[in-house]
């Protein structure tokens, strides 16, 4: 379905630990929504001096012609400061469903799904949809400290198991949230792996998954400028079904890949190998 | 005190004609997309007419596909952005199959953007697409490193720039228009602007961004993986006008595309009183993707405001306004030492 851009309503703001929990009133985006999606929104007001879109990974939908969308974001700078000083009432430029949604496996295999900080977002409505098709679903939720865990709760009520790691040990095992998911996937016998958090997490989740001859669905969190695929800000290196690595738009070939296609050591860079990377003495 | 507008009574905005001419190009809407800002033109589509507007002035187009720079690519600045893409694209041969196409079947007025390392690729370039149906106009990009040149850039030198308008012009379809896009990063852009119009330029795109820098605090390097980048937005728009001013002012019979930091109809106005027959909307449309027909509304109810019905009327008009402003003050002055003497 296409993006749609709406003005959006903001019906609901809570803090959820370290981050803010936003409900928006913006009919015609939940209709298309699906889990992996992101929207992306315009802060500052109109005419403000910040002119780039912030984009959130979708954390629920409820359709209808009272269709609500939630986001959860951390303050990282001036953009999202902004939006957590909104109040009900207010209006925001929104623009979703946008970006590529994860796959669902065809048979009800056991999935493991594993968030870093507020990378649990989207893994809950993911998690719904999973286990309507009778797949079972353990999680690892991770983050530096307790404070920055996002949906332990919902996590223990709708999963076979949660998982949780923290860096300082605040809560849950001390450590990363690599250290306990092999052998979670051994024990669940998983054969998909659905991860959202920091490049870092996303790169070690799909190696450890990957090793274990599972499949693993890694949503990303390029910065971006746009959101719908015209700046080329968003990319990253990947290879493609056929063998070639390109820097391919994390907005709108993302933001979910498939973790064996992502050339996750070179994030950041442009790899040699890469289609139309510069050559010595070239461009 | 100021000379009054020469505005009529309000009219109706659907009386507004906003019809304009880029050289031989006519454009029934004067809002076209900028070159970087908009991909191949489609990816607007969910959010736009595409045929409705004026145009699409698609990414840079290079010989060869081209990965561009690493990450990061892109700082945001005070309304403003430091973008380092490195001219990432497809080449030629699948920008032709798949974007030039699309465009076409779509009906959308495309002026095809064009980048070369060399004269050589330019000339390339333009013999490649001089027989493909659907290019309103070509738009030459000179603001890329020469590598004949060590790195010098194509626009910031006369005669570099004045070599690659010429090849491009003599290959390209005579009835299709070739505009020089120039760099504000020069010491005089009428130079430039002189130097192109002699080399068969049929009208000029102004102003690319300007080379700027942001340096991390936290890892106290550059934060942009190119080092360096292009600085665009509302915060380059009163350098934007300055040198549409100044090359109008020198050359009013050349046709200006003017751009950088359009956000609003009011900012297409400026742009049009300076000179500009046509305007192109970048960074905005990061913003709001659906700003290329507001600020084309926004632009009819303003003129319809003044009493203006026809777009083409204003192109130029604040030289005009400042000579009679200019003119009035010293008829004021000569009154006045008459009356003391
Ligand atoms: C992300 C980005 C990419 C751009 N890419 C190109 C390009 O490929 N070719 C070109 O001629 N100009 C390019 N530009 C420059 C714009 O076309 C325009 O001249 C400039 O940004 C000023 O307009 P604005 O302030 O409305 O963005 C790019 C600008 C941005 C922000
Ligand atoms: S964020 Fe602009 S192209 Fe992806």
């Amino acid at each position: 379905m296409a993006p749609v851009q709406v003005t959006a309503e903001v019906v609901g703001l809570r803090r959820a630990g370290a981050y803010h929990h936003m409900t928006l009133l913006a009919p015609g985006i939940p209709e298309g929504t699906r889990p992996g999606h992101f929207v992306a929104l315009a802060v500052g007001g109109e005419g403000s001096g910040m002119l780039l879109r912030r984009a959130f990974s979708i954390h629920k939908v409820a359709p209808g012609s009272a269709g609500t969308v939630e986001i959860v974001f951390a303050t990282h700078g001036q953009g999202t400061r902004w939006l957590a000083d909104r109040r009900r009432g207010d209006k925001l430029d929104v623009i979703g469903p946008l970006g590529r949604p994860f796959t669902l496996p065809r048979e009800p295999v056991a999935c493991v799904l594993v968030a870093g900080g507020y990378g649990a977002a989207p893994l809950f409505a993911l998690s719904e949809q999973l286990r309507a098709r009778g797949c079972r679903v353990d999680m690892v939720l991770g983050a530096a400290s307790e404070d920055r865990l996002f949906g332990v709760l919902e996590a223990r009520r709708t999963s076979a198991s949660v998982t949780v790691t923290t860096d300082d040990g605040s809560a849950g095992i001390r450590g990363r949230v690599t250290d306990p998911l092999p052998e979670i996937i051994r024990a669940a016998g998983a054969d998909v792996v659905y991860a959202c958090g920091p490049m870092a997490m996303l790169a070690a989740v799909a190696e450890v998954a990957a090793g274990l001859g599972a499949h693993s669905q890694c949503a990303v969190e390029e910065a971006m400028a746009c959101g719908i695929g015209v700046c080329m800000t968003c990319v990253l290196p990947v290879r493609g079904a056929d063998g070639v690595t390109r820097m391919v738009r994390s907005c709108t070939d993302g933001p979910v890949f498939r973790g064996s296609d992502v050339r996750w050591a070179d994030v950041g860079s442009v790899p040699p190998d890469t289609l139309g990377a510069p050559v010595a003495g070239g461009h | 005190m100021a000379t009054p507008a020469p505005a009529g009574r309000p009219l109706d905005p659907v009386q507004v004609d906003l019809s304009t001419r880029l050289a031989t190009l006519r454009l029934p809407d004067p809002v076209l997309t900028a070159s970087g800002c908009a991909a191949a033109g489609r990816e607007l589509a969910p959010f736009l007419d595409l045929a409705a507007i004026g145009g699409v002035v698609t990414k840079s187009i290079m010989l060869e596909p081209r990965s561009g720079r690493p990450t990061p690519r892109m700082a945001e600045t005070p309304s403003g952005m430091l973008n380092s893409i490195g001219l990432q694209g497809p080449g030629v041969e699948a920008f032709v199959a798949k974007d030039l196409r699309w465009l076409r079947e779509h009906g959308v007025r495309t002026i095809v953007s064009i980048a070369g390392g060399s004269t050589q690729e330019y000339q390339r370039l333009a013999q490649r697409l001089r027989h493909e149906p659907g290019i309103a106009a070509i738009e030459v990009n000179i603001s890329c490193p020469n590598v004949e040149s060590r790195g010098q850039v194509f626009a910031c030198d006369p005669f570099s720039a004045a070599q690659v308008v010429q090849v491009v012009r003599r290959h390209t379809a005579p009835d299709v228009p070739v505009l020089a896009k120039l760099s504000p990063d020069v010491t005089d852009i009428v130079a430039i602007a002189r130097s192109v119009r002699e080399a068969g330029a049929d009208g000029l795109s102004m102003i690319n961004t300007l080379l700027g820098m942001v340096i991390d605090p936290d890892t106290m390097r550059p934060l942009l993986g190119g080092m360096t980048g292009g600085l665009s937005g509302p915060a380059i728009r009163p350098v934007a006008v300055r040198a549409v001013w100044q090359v109008h002012a020198a050359y009013p019979d050349l046709p200006i595309l003017g751009m950088g930091g359009i956000r609003t109809g009011r900012d297409a106005f400026e742009f049009l009183l300076a000179g500009a027959s046509a305007v192109s909307v970048g960074t905005a449309v990061f913003n709001d993707p659906s700003a290329l027909a507001r600020i084309s509304a926004e632009l009819r109810g303003l003129l319809a405001a003044r009493g203006i019905a026809r777009l083409s009327d204003v192109v130029g008009l604040g030289h005009v306004q400042q000579a009679r402003h200019v003119a009035a003050q010293a008829a004021r002055r000569a009154a006045q030492e008459e009356a003391l003497a």
